[in-house]
């Protein structure tokens, strides 16, 4: 387990204004209790089990696996919304655990949150002026005329122009890509440092998904964010995404720069993954896509061992059902948890 | 290869009334589909893909206002038929559906088992025993484990769910089935299980599906024609290989360089601006002010061109 605290894929380093890691998740555990009978104790569901990695300044990270595998209690552990049981999360050295409640609020600041649903999101009763100015009241901006400035600046960068025009509108009144735009302006007005985006396009049409994208990945170089970028989609990492780590039930199987996984995948889950996942291909139509059988295991009680070997083709019978498999490093600065790669 | 022709389509429409005027969701659809073949509906949301299925098995809102045009199955116009007519002999019976967000689309209370058997009940004067068998046939068909027969949709995953209703929809054997959305909100593993699924399907029994997507990537999977739809109306209709190596239509052309893919760095590009409201759609071709290619004929109506067996609606190729 010593090898798993090590987790940082940046090989070479990247020099910041800050001494100490800007985001560091260390050994984090977030389960969820199951009460039988709204008393006894029933178990835990696993949601997250010991995922560890850094984020500096300035770098995108995407996180890909399927629904259930703890991506989005992973994001929201992050955002400060569910405390993990063992872990922590740190910002610039100091443990979310610790915080007092008003440090807790400024620490929600220097987060920004783009949902996946952007009409489910948005208050529907507020108008879009309304919405961007909560945050700012929140935060003790008081002057009117400042909050107006601040909408406007944020909102120029997102392409919501002519900004007068939007802002006495309500949510349902714009289109889904409009609405994208105002929750990333939402998410950008109190300036983070930090962007998290659960699947901010899945629900978007295939035409605005490109130039939603290009907005957060131009927003990510001009403010020097750091971005987490959740999806289930692997055809879109690679156009926003230094690093793309692979989870897979509750873990963090496999970590890589965006390039390399794609060219040189190793796990045999992220394998699968990327031969699922089509492109547009009229020769699509004469083969069968090759699946692995079965479906995720439960996280109350996750496989001993390695949590995929259940329906792994290549499942070393003694190991892989027995030990569960620390990170290896075949590549240089590709970190993945699988012990067909024990030698390396 | 002369292939019969299952389905033929002339000039459907159908327009919904509301408070602002009618919506114009479908407004002229023609194409014809060959029996055992795959035609897969692409486009933008809100651009009539639904309505047209809707409009198909004459599934009509409270507010459908004009509902015309002709649609031949297997020569037989069955616009042309009374409603309870229609409901005996079409509807799951020569042609059904998968709804979209089919996951949500199932009877929370009943057991899936009864509701895959519903259909050949209804339709085909079985008995309750015989009905239960094929509904068992079809679970092991599609892949749902038989002891899931007793359970409830929400006892089940998504992608169980899908499978379950499109078990549902092949119980009577229908020759055309159609599918809205299947993989849409299902993992990309579970994507491609359906889709294998839906292939092995297509095979085994002979069946012609419509598979209406708005993921370019998941259509190429089955299509044999791709039919694009752009505000209520086909801009462009044609065979699929010829289709994803060398689109027509303007439209066609950024939709599919707007598709993010894994294995090629192409840049992406995208399409500005939105489609245009429905209640009064512009008058000559509904793409222009989105165009790159835009030029003065195109504030007329663009004629439907055939060239080599694909139809465009576009001055371009005048």
């Amino acid at each position: 387990m010593a090898s798993k605290k090590q987790t940082k894929v940046n090989i070479q380093s990247v020099q910041t204004e800050l001494s100490d890691t800007f985001l560091s998740i260390q050994d984090l555990h977030v389960w969820f209790e199951l009460r039988k009978f709204g008393f006894g104790r029933a178990g835990y569901v696993h949601a997250v089990d010991g995922v560890s990695f850094d984020l500096d300044r300035g770098e995108a990270l995407a996180i890909v696996g399927e629904s259930g595998c703890g991506k989005t209690t992973l994001m929201k552990t992050i955002l400060g919304l569910y405390m993990p049981v063992k872990g922590d999360v740190v910002y610039k050295g100091n443990r979310l655990s610790e915080y007092s409640n008003a440090e807790m609020r400024w620490y929600r600041s220097q987060v920004g949150f783009v949902q996946q649903d952007p009409y489910g999101a948005l208050p529907p009763f507020m108008n879009v002026q309304r919405i961007l100015e909560e945050p700012l009241i929140i935060n003790g901006v008081k002057d009117k005329k400042e909050r107006l400035e601040r909408i406007h600046r944020v909102f120029e960068e997102v392409k919501m122009t002519p900004v007068e025009e939007f802002l006495p509108k309500f949510p349902h009144m714009l289109s889904g890509g409009q609405q994208q735009r105002v929750v990333i302006a939402r998410a950008m007005i109190l300036n983070p440092k930090l962007l998290v985006a659960d699947e901010p396009v899945s629900m978007l049409d295939a035409s605005v998904r490109v130039e939603i994208l290009n907005l957060l990945r131009g927003l990510q170089e001009k403010h020097h964010l750091a971005v987490i970028y959740i999806t289930h989609d692997l055809s879109t990492v690679r156009y926003f995404s230094e690093y793309i780590f692979v989870m897979y039930a509750g873990e963090i199987i496999e970590k890589a720069t965006g390039d390399d996984l794609l060219k040189n995948p190793c796990h045999p889950y992220t394998l699968a993954l990327l031969s699922a996942t089509s492109d547009p291909d009229a020769k699509n139509v004469e083969k069968f896509q090759d699946v692995p059988p079965g479906e995720p295991p439960s996280l109350v009680k996750p496989p001993e061992g390695c949590r995929f070997h259940p329906r792994c083709k290549k499942m070393i019978p003694g190991l892989c059902d027995v030990k569960r498999p620390p990170e290896f490093q075949p590549i240089k600065g590709h970190l993945v948890s699988c012990w067909l790669f024990k030698d390396a | 290869m002369a292939e019969k022709t299952l389905l033929r389509v002339e000039d459907l429409k159908l327009y919904f009334q509301t408070s602002h005027g009618d919506v114009q969701a479908v407004d002229g659809v023609n194409f014809s589909l060959p029996e055992n073949k795959a035609v897969v509906v692409i486009g933008e949301s809100g651009c009539g893909k639904t309505s047209m299925a809707k409009a198909l098995l004459r599934l009509l809102p409270r507010n459908a206002g004009t509902y015309s045009g002709k649609v031949l199955l297997n020569g037989v116009d069955i616009m042309a038929m009374d409603d309870e007519q229609y409901r005996k002999d079409v509807r799951w019976v020569k042609m059904s559906m998968v709804p979209q967000a089919a996951m949500n689309s199932l009877n929370p209370v009943m057991r899936v088992k009864d509701q895959v058997s519903e259909p050949m009940i209804v339709h085909s004067a079985v008995s309750k025993e015989f009905a239960l068998e094929q509904a068992r046939i079809m679970f092991q068909r599609v892949g749902v484990p038989v002891d899931f027969l007793n359970r409830y949709a929400f006892e089940l995953s998504g992608g169980m769910r899908q499978r379950v209703a499109i078990a549902m929809s092949l119980v009577t054997v229908p020759e055309l089935v159609i599918l809205d959305e299947p993989t849409s909100a299902l993992d990309v593993l579970t994507q491609a299980n359906i889709m294998n699924l839906l292939k092995g399907i297509k095979k085994e029994f002979a069946t012609s599906f419509i598979l209406i997507t708005h993921d370019v990537a998941t259509a190429s999977e089955i299509a044999d024609y791709v039919e694009v739809m752009y505000a209520g109306q086909i801009v462009e209709f044609g065979d699929a290989y010829r289709f994803f190596t060398e689109p027509l239509h303007p439209y066609s052309e950024k939709l599919m360089a707007s598709i993010p893919r894994l294995r090629s760095t192409s840049k992406l590009d995208f399409i500005t601006g939105q489609p245009p409201s429905l209640i009064n759609p512009p008058t000559g071709c509904r793409f222009a002010d989105r165009c790159h290619k835009r030029f003065a004929k195109c504030s007329e109506e663009p004629p439907t061109v055939n060239i080599d067996g694909r139809s465009v609606k576009c001055w371009l190729y005048q």
